[in-house]
Parts: structure tokens; sequence; C-alpha cells
């Protein structure tokens, strides 16, 4: 493998570390004054990134062409849809962000900058083919994010949201790499088809213990139950353009690493592991459903449902098929798209100073002051549901089959079964938003990126978006066959 | 027809009057709204002229092939062709009875209607198996924001409760399609329809739409949240619920499981006839105590919808053909008497029966028609509902005369129920002054009311212009059934006959 060909399949990492190391030059230099300049820069060099990912995306790159540095790394179609959607949802965040820091007078040069290194470390987590490359991926992105949660420091609550953020983060990164250390030990390389490899046959205790420490540890990245507890405080109490961040690009990284990690490394003993899976899925469904309820604050209810998700997404992984992953792929886009318009509208929630309002009895009556708003975040909400005809009932839909072609009827019954449960209290927003009196709070005025950013968002999840279907299944199928699973 | 895509453009109309109306003040939502209402009602006589009866099994068929397998496609037999006929003609009706009623946010609610119209048709004359699913699943978002904003006092809790049992009733059939999409290798439903599954399997995938559709029907004991919805949404939404809405159970029955699941049908045909047998005899004994005017035509709604099931599980032609005829019937008889309830509620602004008394006097126009839908309600011959009780208790007789003994009952019940209302609003003594000083009906009102009094009278007199297009798809879905029919009271005797002359 030479150097040349290496470098070129990991351009798009390449594009975010220049980028970001000479930002944060001319952040030194240039100070706060620059960060509008930044933001650009920042959202620029994203949207490189995104170009130069595109390609293997189309031609369903697999093989040994992807892989780099002898595979440490691998830039096929499945990493490199991933990284579509990562670099979207960070992008969106660039575009959002700015509005609100200035609202508040607490915008800085740096917040671009580590969404840009959050982003390059969601890269080649899912880029990873090797449990060293797979950790150094995840500790820069969970390292940026850290910072982010508690970007507003002289306020206690985004201070306590990245205090308890990093403090559960390196728990669970401390339980990830006794895992991983345990695969290493027993299976004696850290590489994913060195361990396909060395888990034929039975699996030995240390393998599984390994197994499950690995899994434990993703599973709060990916704020499943039952390791979501941080991910209520963690939203509410972080910046919202952070909390937009968090409930979108970590997802669909971590979810796309776990997936590669069981699929390719553990691939032949999916009876170890789907067990596993298919409990936090159907547990994350109903706590992210119950959970959701009573809550008060709208950050919170979108934590929860943000939970709620994951266990969907699990289900896909669960039935451990091409056909599942291709289905979960589908189902995180979709995801992203829905959860970037619930917090673009959340960011639209102001009051007459321009003053951000978080709470869901705020939105009363919403339909009457501001119908435009509470059309879309009524879309959002029934699509969050998964109710036909909104886009979000796709996600859910192929998920389903992918599990009944898996011949997984009662995962599949009670899987469904418990969505209803968290139809409930998206169609209490509604509820607020169009049967109450108008609170009169919601009054301020969004820009125009908020609301261009909000109407994309609404399309796609609008019925115009089973347009995009044959070729976002087409996209998917051929990530997921990209994936080199053991024979 | 050629190739004219006539089933598209009912669907392409009200979406686009819909999207229109979202846009407009109050004057200009209505006018649009009726306007495109009355082109649909156009199109479907249109739709029903061209049917040719004796003609193929599926006519005005449209085929375009999507992703994955799926396909837009549309087509209708005899029975959707009825049921698409029920819809487009209650439409109007409802846009007329809502045009003093609403006055908050009208451009919003004659969207949610035109919407509604929209995946109403779509349901009936979608052919394929998702599609259908989309529009049988979306119909809950505009009726919860119907009931929701422009009903009662107690609409959150019924708009609740209307959302999520009707929700949790249908995803267990999303399940069972996908397993059977995974069998068949297609979603195409007039292929599923004569698709023989495994026996085993059959009752698995029997019950999961059994779940979704004895919601929708409602069957008892899960018909809890139809009175509730009733009572809260506004007449219209009413009107639409107990027309249309209710006959999206019936027809999954007639479409689903019985032609896809013939066996699985027979076997759990005591479980239907058993729901249907109490819902009969108790929701009409409940509807005897209701204080409520809606409440009370809502229960009695229930009871209907036992008979119908009990003739659809009759396994014959009488039983399948009187099962339609009172899901044509009680749609528009029903709707007729909760716009009759409209009426009286619009002047006195409750519906509350003891609050009444004596209109007969004040408003004989009303207290005539009224009484007509009353009668047809209780199944008076030369109404609509006398053709279709005769036929599916006759059925029904065939097979089981015990059932058919129960479920007689009810519909002595019915006429207590109805007779009894009917005293205590038109007859007796005017006891409530601003009752007695009510108005009697005006032009808008005769014009709802008008056309499905004539519409019930003419289905009472010559059912036969109803009947012959559903003939040869109940014929055929008759020989579909012959196969897994249950042993009946006669053929029992034949068995034991035979049994004996071979000994």
């Amino acid at each position: 493998m030479d150097y040349a060909a290496s470098f070129a399949l990991i351009a798009p990492e390449l594009v975010l570390t220049i980028s970001g190391l000479v930002l944060l030059l001319v952040a030194a230099w240039g100070g706060d004054k620059a960060s509008r300049m930044i933001s650009i820069a920042a959202a620029v060099s994203l949207g490189g990134a995104f170009a130069l990912a595109a390609p293997a995306v189309c031609t369903g790159a697999t093989g040994l062409d992807t892989m780099a540095f002898g595979d440490l790394f691998r830039a096929d179609a499945y990493a490199n849809l991933a990284k579509l959607m990562i670099f979207a949802a960070a992008g969106a965040v660039l575009v959002v962000a700015p509005r609100f820091f200035t609202g508040i007078g607490e915008m800085r040069a740096e917040y671009p900058i580590l969404v840009v290194f959050a982003a390059l470390g969601m890269s080649i987590m899912v880029s990873a083919t090797n449990l060293l490359t797979l950790y150094i991926g995840l500790e820069l992105n969970s390292l940026a994010a850290y910072v982010l949660a508690a970007f507003l420091r002289d306020d206690e609550r985004s201070a306590e949201a990245g205090l308890k953020y990093f403090v559960l983060g390196a728990l669970a990164s401390g339980i990830l790499l006794f895992g991983m250390s345990l695969v290493y030990g027993f299976a004696g390389t850290t590489n994913f088809m060195g361990i396909a490899e060395a888990v034929q046959g039975d699996l030995s205790t240390g393998m599984l213990f390994g197994l499950i420490f690995m899994l434990a540890g993703l599973a709060f990245k990916i704020s499943a139950a039952p390791f979501h507890m941080w991910t209520p405080d963690v939203y509410e109490g972080a910046p919202t353009p952070t909390t937009m961040f968090f409930a979108s690009a970590p997802k669909v990284a971590a979810v796309a690493l776990l997936a590669r990690v069981m699929m390719e490394g553990f691939g032949t003993q999916v009876d170890a592991w789907r067990q596993v899976v298919i409990a936090a899925a159907l547990l994350s469904i109903i706590i992210g459903a119950l959970g959701a309820i009573g809550q008060t604050n709208i950050k919170r209810l979108l934590a929860f449902s943000s939970i709620n998700n994951v266990g969907f997404i699990l289900i896909g992984l669960a039935a451990a098929t091409v056909t599942g992953i291709s289905a979960m792929l589908v189902y995180l886009a979709i995801y992203v798209v829905m959860t970037v318009g619930s917090f673009v509208a959340v960011l639209l929630m102001r009051d007459a100073e321009g003053n951000q309002v978080e709470g869901i009895s705020d939105l009363a009556g919403l339909s009457t002051t501001r119908p435009a708003l509470a059309a879309v975040m009524a879309m959002l909400m029934f699509s969050l549901a998964g109710i036909p005809p909104l886009f979000g009932f796709w996600g859910k839909f192929v998920v389903f089959e992918a599990v009944v072609q898996a011949d997984m009827l009662a995962l599949a019954a009670i899987g469904i079964a418990a969505s209803v449960i968290g139809a409930f209290y998206y169609i209490k927003v509604v509820k607020i938003m169009y049967f109450d009196e108008p609170a009169g709070t919601i009054t301020g005025e969004g820009d125009t990126p908020h609301w261009a950013l909000l109407f994309i968002c609404a399309a796609i999840v609008s019925p115009l978006g089973y347009l995009l279907t044959p070729w976002l299944g087409e996209l998917a199928d051929g990530a997921a066959a990209s994936l080199m699973l053991p024979a | 027809m050629g190739g004219f895509p006539i089933l598209s453009v009912m669907l392409l109309v009200p979406l686009i009057g819909a999207i229109v109306c979202l846009f407009l003040d109050a004057k200009p939502a209505r006018v649009v709204a009726l306007a495109t209402t009355m082109v649909n009602l156009a199109l479907g006589i249109v739709l029903w002229a061209n049917y040719e009866i004796g003609g193929e099994q599926w006519q005005f068929q449209e085929y375009h092939a999507l992703f994955a397998g799926f396909a837009y496609a549309l087509g209708v037999d005899g029975i959707a062709l009825m049921l698409i006929m029920l819809s487009v003609f209650l439409m109007p009706i409802c846009i007329g009875a809502s045009w003093d009623a609403i006055n908050k946010r009208v451009g919003e609610y004659m969207a949610a209607f035109l919407f509604m119209e929209v995946l109403m048709i779509g349901v009936f004359a979608a052919q394929d198996l998702f599609l259908f699913y989309i529009f049988f699943e979306a119909g809950l978002i505009p009726m919860y924001l119907i009931i929701g904003i422009w009903g009662g006092d107690n609409r959150i809790y019924a708009s609740y409760k209307f959302f999520l049992y009707t929700l949790l009733g249908s995803v267990l059939m999303l399940i069972a399609m996908f397993w059977m999409v995974n069998a068949s290798g297609t979603t195409y439903i007039p292929y599923l329809m004569e698709y023989d599954f495994a026996a085993e399997a059959q009752t698995w995938l029997w019950l999961a739409f059994f779940a979704s559709f004895a919601v929708k029907m409602p069957m008892w004991p899960v018909h809890t949240w139809l009175p509730d919805a009733h009572v809260q949404a506004p007449t219209a939404g009413s009107v639409i619920l107990a027309g249309v809405l209710l006959k999206l159970g019936g027809y999954g029955f007639i479409r689903f499981s019985l032609p896809m699941f013939p066996d699985a049908s027979a076997q759990f045909v005591w479980l239907i006839w058993g729901l249907s047998m109490v819902a009969v005899v108790v929701t009409s004994l409940i509807a005897l105590v209701q204080h409520d005017m809606k409440k009370l035509i809502a229960y009695s709604s229930v009871a209907h919808m036992g008979i119908v099931t009990v003739g659809l599980f009759a396994f014959n032609v009488q039983g399948l053909e009187g099962a339609m005829m009172i899901m044509l019937g009680h749609g528009l008889v029903s709707g007729a008497l909760f716009l009759c309830v409209g009426v009286i509620y619009d002047r006195l602004h409750t519906r509350e029966i003891a609050r009444y008394g004596g209109l007969s006097i004040n408003m004989p126009a009303y207290a005539v028609l009224f009484l007509l839908f009353t009668m047809a309600s209780i199944g008076l011959p030369g109404t609509s509902n006398f053709v279709g009780e005769f036929l599916a208790l006759a059925g029904i007789y065939q097979i089981n005369s015990w059932v058919a003994f129960v479920c007689t009952t009810g519909i002595i019940l019915g006429a207590a129920y109805m007779l009894y209302l009917y005293r205590r609003v038109c007859f007796g003594q005017q006891v409530n002054d601003d009752a007695a000083a009510m108005p009697d009906l005006s032009m808008r009102e005769y014009l709802l009311l008008g056309p499905i009094a004539a519409a019930v009278l003419w289905m009472g007199v010559y059912p036969e212009s109803f009947l012959a297009p559903m003939r040869e798809d109940i014929a055929w879905l008759d020989e579909r059934l012959a196969e897994a029919e249950p042993a009946s009271d006669a053929n029992l005797q034949q068995v034991a006959a035979a049994e004996g002359e071979a000994q």
C-alpha cells in the first residue's frame, strides 16, 4: 500500500484537519472578530469534505481499493455515506450557531473550529477498521464535544452539561477501552478482519466479556437505554446548536461504528450480540417514549425522542443482515433531517426580545400566532411518530421490513406496538400548538438561513420526501453491501 | 373511459383544493371546498356511469411501478366503487353542514376535510398493499385535528383516544403486511386476494389484520373511542366518521381478511359472531339509557356494525350483500341522523335530549325528515337499512340460527331506542320555551338532508342499482370462501344424515 493512494483515500479528513488547524491560527490572531469569517470557512471546508466523500458513495466503493494505511482506515461506500450525513449535520449547525451565540453575546471563534474537529473525529470513527483508529476518532470527537457542551462558560446549566458529559463520557470510554483490550488480548489483533478470523467457532468467555463491554461503551455514545441517563440533562443544558449537533451527527457516527464493529468484527457471532442489541433497542424505545411524556422542556423532550429513535435504529442492526444495515442507514438519514428540522424549529422559538424559549407550554396556540412554524413543527412531530404519509414513516417501514425478512416477528411486533407509546407525546406537542389557547410568548422573528434550513427539512419530511426513496435506497444498499462481512 | 386516469384525478382534485384552502379566508375557502367536492361528486357519477357491470373485476386500473417493488396501483371493483360513491356523496354535505357552524380557522378546517376525502378515496381505490396502508393510516392526522381543534369541550381526550386506539390497531397490520409480501413476493392486492397462504400463518395474519379492522369498525369491546370521538367532533366530523371511516373496517374485512385468509376466517368465525352478538345487544341497551343524542347514535352505530360483521362472516352471498348494503345504508342514515342532531344543536347548543321536546309542533318539516331517518335506522321496509339487515340476517340464518336470533333482538332494541329518542325530541309537550321557539329547517338544511333522504328511499325501494355493480365481486368472494365455509346447521344435518345412511 503506497502512501499516495492512502492519502487520496483520506482526502476528506485531510481537508478537515488542515482547515481546522489553519482556522485555529486565524482565531489565535484574529480573535472573536474573525468568528464570522471562520464560520464561513469552516462550512466551506465541510462542504469540500462532503464533495470529496460523495463519489465513493455513488460508486459503492468497496474492497481492497478502499483500504488506507494497511487497513487501519477504510473509505468505502458505507463509511462515506455516514460521512455525508455527518458533514451535512455539522454544516447545519454552523448555519444556526452564529445567530444563537451572537444573540447572547457569546460568539467565539473556537466554536466552528470545534465543530470541524468533532466532525473530523466522527469521520475517522466511521472509517475505522481497527480498534485503535476507532478509539482515536471517538476521543477526538468526544473531546471536542465536551467543550461544545460547556461552551457557555457563564451559564451554569451549560457548565453542568459539559461536566456531566465529560465524566460519564470518560467512564464510557474507559469501559469501551477495557472491552477493546480484552478483545485484543483474546484475538491477538486489533484489526476487525483479524478479529473476525479469531472469533470463528465458539466464543471464549474473555472474548464475550470484551464484546459486551464494547457494546456497553458504544451504547453510551449513541445514548441507547440503559446507558441513556446523561442524555436529557446534557441536551437540556448544552447550548441549543450544540444539542442539535449531539442529536444528529454523533448518533450517525456511533451507530455506523457500532454496526461496523458488530458486522465486520463479530459477524460470525451474531447470536452473541443480537440479544444485547434487541434488549437495548426495546428498552430505548420504551424508555424514550415513557420518559418523554412528563417533560416540560422541549429540548428534554427531543432528548427522549432521540433515545426512542435510537431504539428503532438498533432494530435495524438487530436484523444483522445487509438489508437490515441498509434500512438502518436509511433511518439514520431521515432521522438526521427530522432532528435538524426540529431543533431549527426550537431555535426559532424566540420571545419579543429575541431570547430563546424552551418550555413546551410556550408553544400553546402557536398555530394561530405563527402558523408556518406550527405547521412545520407539527409535520416534524407526526413524522417522528412515524405516521404516513410523512417521510418518517419510511424509516420505520424499511427497518421493520428488514426485521420481518430476517424472520424476527416477535421483535417486530413488540417494537412497533411500543412505537405507539411514543406517538402519544409527539401528538401532545401538536395538541399544544393546535388545540390550546395562545400563550403569546413566541413572537420573535426568524432570519433567512433558519427558515431556509427549516424549509429544506420540511420539504424532505413531507410526502415529497418519497421521491428520494429510490435514490436513498440505492445508496444505502450500496453502502451496506460495501461492508466486508466475514464469510 | 379510454386511458383517462379518473381515479388519480379524483385524488388530485381535493388535494389541490385542500392546499388552496389553507391559504384562503373563511368565505372563499367555503366556496372552494364546496366546488371541489361537487367536482369530485360529478367525477364519481362519471365513474359509476362508466363502470361496466359484469365487465372485468377490476376497472379504471392505473399502474405505475415505483421503487422497491411498490407500485402506484389504483383500480376499483364494485365494492370499492360503491364505497367511493358514498364518500363523494357525503363530502359536499359535510362542507354544507359546516357552512355556518364553523367560524374559526375555516381555511384549515376545509383543508382538513378535503385531505380526508383524498385519503378515503385512496383507501378504497388502492391496489397496492402499502399504498392502502398509507392512505388508511394517514387519515388519523386530519381527523385528529378536526376533533381537536373544532370539537366540543372534552375534545382533547377524545382526540387522543381516537388517535392512539386506531394507531395501535393498525401497526400490527403493517407487520403482517411485511410478512405477506415476503411470503408471496408481491404487493399487488388482486394477486394477494388469490394467493393461498399457509394455514398456520393465516391465523396470525388474520389476527393482526383483525386488530386493525376491529378497532376501525369498531367492534365491542374496542369501540369505546367511538362515542367519545363522535360526541366531541363537530357535526360534519361525526358525519364523515360514521358515514365513511367506520366503513374502513368492514371494507378491510371484505378486501383482506376474508379473501386473503379464508381458512383463518372460518377458524375465528365464533370470535366474530360472539363479539358481534355482544355488540348488538349490549350497545343497544347502552344506547337506550343515553342522555346525549350524539352518544346514542354513536352506540347505535356500534350495534349496526355488529350486524355487518355477522353478515360478512356468514360466508354466503346474502350475508355479504347484506353487509355491504348495511354499510352503505348506515353511512347515509347515521350521517343524516348526526346532521339532524346538528340542526337542533346549532340552534340551542346542547345535545341533551331532555332540553328538547315537542319539536313536531314548531319544526314540522324537521320532524318529518328526522322520522324518516329514524325509521331507516330501525330498518323499516322501504328504506335502505331494511334491505341490508334483511339480507344479512337471512345470510346468517342459513348458517347459524342462534346467531340470527340474537342479532334480531338487537334490531328490536334498535327500534326501542330510536323511537324513544324520537318521542322525547319531537313529540310530547313543549316543556322548554327556547326549544319551542326554534325555527324550522332553513334552505341550506333542506339541501343537506333532502338528497340523503332521496338516496335512502332509493336504496330501500330499488336496491338493485346498488347491488348490481357488487354482485359479481361478491359472487367471486363467495366462491373463494366456499372451501373454508364452516359447517352450518343445515350442513350439519346433512352430514348427520349422510353418516346415518352410512351406518
